[in-house]
């Protein structure tokens, strides 16, 4: 800042005006009291404070207009630049599903054991994807909002849990589009495909959690955002969206078991897995080999639900939790 | 109580003095009356002795402000080999700057005040607002107490440039805590206030980006003046508004002031400093030169500044 200009100019100037160089007198009250005794007197707050947990929760459903107008507007503005403006929100997916069409259904015409492939790799990539932007954007929700964090107070977390609204607005969107190519690839409408929508409260929670915790490593190191992208496409490698881990597990018969405990409760590999669940019917198959891969293409651990919502509760909650403590510095320095 | 009504007493005759001095006949309008120059000092002294027994909203207790800035040299901040021998010899970033910005500064404020906060460019008068509105992270020593939370409207405080308008004006409310049902409401009067659609009508719905400074300022303003704010900090935020604007937002300025709230205006603009504050504070390298009544602080500031 151009603080230390002053100091250097200031000397000079001093000694033209030596009537004012003592600090004035402050308020008769603060004297008497000192500033924590009026604080204390008068009810105030110490300015920035963060508060308690539960307060702070508080503080974020009071706030709840403002973070879903600020998530719809956001969403909005994304391609309010381009000529066919909010049709890319439906484009975009279908887009990605002809592309993988293209080069999966007709260029290599491989199923790899895997039944409906098309709607199994579809579910695996929205599903992810819903994580990795969440996690890509929230990782720059505090760097590339400056402007309104130092402008405006309002609790931070809005933003990484608008963020996640977001992609979970774009989402919904992309599923529309995965039901409509299931149905058209013979998938019955049974009512297992109205168990997605819990499974994808529980993973917009676990989404919010990842948002905000990498909204504070991104605040505190900017560099972050260079770095999650190899990170999530490492990750990406280990859930499953365009392969079976099961089976290549299953070709190599040395894995130690805990890898393969870790592979199968990866959680967006969890929730792809309980999502394709409900969507694909395994056909009956009189070839083992064949069956012995759809088992393994299929393959949901035990208490798959249970393991949902714990994996929404931790993360979820840890990173609230790791975000909130962050709150006086966000914006600052 | 006692002590201070007998502070307020003995500001009174000091104000007197540069009162005599520059006296006018000429009348001069203020919220729709005309007053002589005597009787705008009589009521100003008046609201200053008031406020003195109101209860404070802004309180300062030897505050300081540092601010750490990597990579002031310059030289060695972007080189990649600059980074890898830092990593390699483990050394802290040699380019971290400490800049002490607030020097331990105390005062109060209270319910009915407006304080102008003038000093020459750098002297911390727009840290000192950021440390008020607890955008800023106070020393251990000393800190900042408020009652509620403090709006800071400031010139380059842009909202969301991507987003129209009419948009901003709704997430700027909802952000300030106001109920939709109450932003329908005052919507169009906040349109109206900023004068932003007189000219053509549609501006409000174009996105922010395309504004001019000017009207984008004075949408800020409106978006901030809509509601009635304990602690109104105002940033250089009135300098770019047409002639027009201007005395609107100095109407409003003093419509929250004498709806007990108390306005913090930084301006380089002494005669808007005049207008608006009743009371100022001079700022210079961090510290508190002078505090006072605004005709004794800003004369002797441009004394000093002249001089």
């Amino acid at each position: 800042m151009s603080g230390t200009q002053t100091v250097a100019a200031e000397p000079e100037r001093k000694s033209a005006d030596p009537g004012d160089v003592s600090l004035p007198p402050v308020d008769p009250e603060f004297q008497e009291l000192g500033g924590s005794g009026m604080a204390a007197k008068y009810g105030l707050s110490v300015a920035g404070k963060r508060p308690n947990p539960v307060a702070y929760a508080r503080r974020l459903w009071v706030a709840r207009h403002f973070i879903i107008t600020w998530a719809t507007a956001r969403n909005q503005a994304l391609y309010s630049g381009s000529r066919l403006g909010q049709l890319w929100q439906v484009l975009t997916p279908i887009l990605n599903v002809g592309v993988y069409y293209l080069i999966f259904g007709v260029l290599l015409g491989t199923n790899r054991g895997v039944p409906d492939f098309l709607v199994y790799l579809v579910t695996g990539v929205f599903i992810f994807n819903f994580m990795q932007t969440a996690m890509l954007y929230g990782s720059r929700a505090i760097s590339d909002n400056l402007n309104l964090i130092r402008a405006l107070y309002f609790p931070r977390a809005s933003l990484p849990i608008a963020i996640t609204i977001i992609q979970l607005q774009q989402l919904l969107i992309a599923m529309a589009i995965l039901a409509a190519v299931a149905l058209a690839k013979g998938e019955p409408f049974t009512w297992h495909w109205l168990l997605i929508a819990p499974a994808l409260c529980l993973q917009f929670v676990f989404n919010t959690g990842l948002a905000l915790l990498v909204a504070r490593f991104g605040a505190i190191l900017t560099d972050t955002s260079q770095l999650l992208p190899f990170i999530l496409r490492t990750w990406l490698y280990g859930s499953g969206v365009f392969y079976s881990i099961k089976k290549m597990v299953a070709q190599h018969p040395n894995v130690p078991a805990v890898v393969t405990w870790i592979l199968d409760h990866n959680p967006p590999l969890m929730f792809i897995q309980v999502i394709r669940d409900q969507l694909i019917r395994v056909p009956a198959s009189t070839d083992p080999k064949v069956a012995a891969d759809y088992a393994n293409a299929m393959y949901v651990p035990a208490h798959a639900w249970l393991w949902l919502v714990f994996w929404a509760l931790v993360v979820g909650i840890g990173g609230y939790l790791y975000f909130w403590q962050g709150e006086e510095t966000y914006g600052r320095g | 109580m006692a002590d201070e009504k007998a502070v307020a007493k003995k500001a009174v005759p000091k104000k007197s003095g540069p009162v005599a001095t520059t006296a006018a006949a000429d009348l001069i309008v203020v919220d729709g009356e005309e007053l002589t120059r005597e009787e705008i000092l009589e009521r100003r002294a008046k609201r200053r002795a008031e406020a003195a027994k109101n209860t404070p909203t802004v309180v300062v207790d030897n505050l300081h402000v540092h601010y750490r800035i990597y990579g002031g040299s310059g030289a060695t901040k972007g080189a990649a080999t600059g980074a890898l021998n830092r990593m390699i010899h483990r050394r802290k970033h040699d380019a971290l700057r400490d800049v002490h910005a607030i020097k331990g500064i105390s005062f109060v404020a209270r319910r009915g005040e407006s304080i102008g906060l003038i000093g020459s460019n750098g002297s911390g008068k727009s840290t000192l607002l950021r440390a008020i509105a607890g955008l800023l992270p106070a020393e251990k020593v000393g800190g900042v107490y408020t009652d509620g939370q403090p709006s800071l409207l400031g010139v380059n405080a842009a909202l969301m440039n991507d987003l129209s308008g009419e948009r901003n004006v709704v997430l700027g409310c909802l952000a300030m805590g106001l109920h939709p049902t109450e932003i329908k409401e005052k919507y169009q009067s906040i349109i109206d206030f900023s004068g932003i659609d007189e000219k053509s009508p549609n501006t409000s719905l174009r996105p922010m980006k395309t504004y001019s400074a000017g009207q984008a300022a004075r949408l800020r303003f409106s978006i901030a003046a809509t509601k009635l704010h304990d602690v109104l900090l105002i940033d250089e935020a009135l300098a770019t508004g047409d002639a027009g604007f201007q005395r609107r937002s100095e109407d409003r300025i003093r419509e929250l002031r004498r709806n007990a709230g108390t306005v913090f205006v930084v301006s380089h603009s002494i005669n808007s400093v005049r207008d608006i504050c009743d009371r100022a504070i001079w700022l210079e390298a961090g510290l508190i030169r002078m505090d006072g009544d605004v005709d004794e602080v800003t004369a002797a500031y441009e004394a000093w500044s002249n001089g």
